[in-house]
């Protein structure tokens, strides 16, 4: 009793601040970990704040997420939002294994790690899959494409914008960039005409509607995903070291710590890339 | 015996520094885990469902807002544990992500002029 009011006294002292103990009770190395992800949330901070106030500026004339986003693997119709809720749910389920792996290693069993670990990894693997697939078809975009004028207006296809099919266009008809329908056959006709038929996006053109859309969509997921991937190949580093016995012989699994919480930081961005970019 | 109980539980973090790294182990970790998945699974969920749900659209943003730092509250705390590290580590964290709220608000004032302006990005 005495002995652990010591210990709890001196936990709290301004001795801790001394030097030779850590007041945050951290090891040096988690604690910079926590200091380049506050940055590393910074630039991320920035980058979806950049977007917000380009979407702010361009709001009559952005793509609604809803039109863009429509596809599913071996589904030929319209399913906003059920493809990132895909994704949203492995990267989740990813990040549970990976905490799983760190409660494995808290109680020093090495088995335990190198399976959350696998597993960690493949769902990683996974989610890289998922966004190779939709940057495909956004790349590729769809069939009809659209018409985009000389001064950057871009007249969807009346099939390709989701958010209308309850008004039933006419299949033949233009969506205009304010989204009216435009189904006068003598104005379409006009139209086709003047513009230039597209498919798909790239940084300087988007079927879907401005372009700055897809700069931004390339950018921020591009980054995200860059994350990911670098996290997947410190993630085999860290289970090639835990098959190796590596931590076993140090006695601590704090490794396994320091990459779950960059691991779960990946899961925290992506949860704000899905509210910006997808939901809202 | 007795002593060896009270002293703290933990490890020598083997680096250059080589600090004293206490452990406080929780014996319902993998409870919290999954409930943890479960909230935020649900919340997932229930967001992908009100997305094309009858409700004024500036009411949806700000739902799916809070939704979305309820969500990051759960990852940061659980997941990363910084619930369980000591409280003014949490605050050397947390505290600076203000500035991000100044940002916003900047960004915000800066947005609706430009907008009076009738834009100056074309």
């Amino acid at each position: 009793m005495a002995a652990e009011a010591t210990v709890k006294q001196e936990t709290h002292s301004a001795n801790m601040w001394n030097g030779g103990k850590s007041p945050f009770n951290v090891s040096w190395g988690k604690m910079m970990m926590w200091f380049f992800l506050v940055s590393d949330a910074f630039t991320f901070s920035t980058l979806i704040l950049a977007y917000g106030t380009m979407r702010h500026r361009f709001a009559e004339v952005w793509p609604k997420a809803n039109d863009v986003f429509t596809h599913f693997p071996f589904y030929d119709g319209h399913i906003p939002l059920a493809y990132v809720a895909l994704m949203t749910f492995i990267l989740i389920m990813s990040s549970v294994t990976m905490v799983l792996a760190v409660d494995a290693g808290h109680r020093r069993d090495n088995k335990g790690v190198a399976l959350w670990m696998i597993l960690t990894i493949v769902g990683g693997f996974m989610f890289l899959g998922s966004q190779a697939w939709e940057w495909y078809h956004f790349i590729h975009g769809t069939p009809a494409g659209a018409y985009v004028m000389p001064n950057g207006e871009v007249y969807k296809v009346a099939e390709n914008a989701y958010h209308l099919h309850h008004l039933n266009p006419p299949h033949d008809a233009l969506v205009s960039p304010l989204h009216q329908v435009v189904s006068d056959k003598a104005v379409i006709a006009d139209i086709k005409s003047k513009a230039e038929h597209i498919h798909g996006a790239n940084l300087t053109r988007n079927e879907y509607g401005h372009p700055l859309f897809a700069d931004f969509f390339f950018f921020i997921t591009g980054f995200h995903g860059f994350h990911v991937f670098s996290g997947v190949i410190i993630n085999i580093i860290i289970f090639l070291n835990v098959i190796a016995g590596v931590y076993k012989r140090r006695g601590h699994y704090e490794h396994i710590e320091k990459t779950g919480l960059y691991w779960h930081f990946v899961d925290l961005v992506w949860v704000f890339v899905f509210t910006f970019f997808y939901l809202v | 015996m007795a002593d060896h109980k009270n002293e703290p539980h933990g490890y020598y973090t083997g680096d250059i520094h080589n600090q004293f790294v206490v452990e406080h182990h929780d014996p319902k970790s993998k409870k919290v885990i999954w409930k943890t998945f479960w909230i935020l699974l649900m919340i997932t969920i229930f967001e992908v469902g009100i997305a094309f749900a009858p409700i004024a659209h500036d009411i949806l943003v700000a739902i799916f807002i809070v939704l979305t730092i309820v969500k990051a509250y759960f990852i940061i705390a659980f997941f990363m544990h910084l619930k369980h590290e000591e409280k003014s580590f949490g605050y050397t964290i947390i505290l600076p992500f203000i500035l991000i709220v100044y940002f916003i608000g900047m960004l915000i004032t800066e947005g609706n002029y430009i907008s009076m302006m009738g834009g100056i990005f074309k």
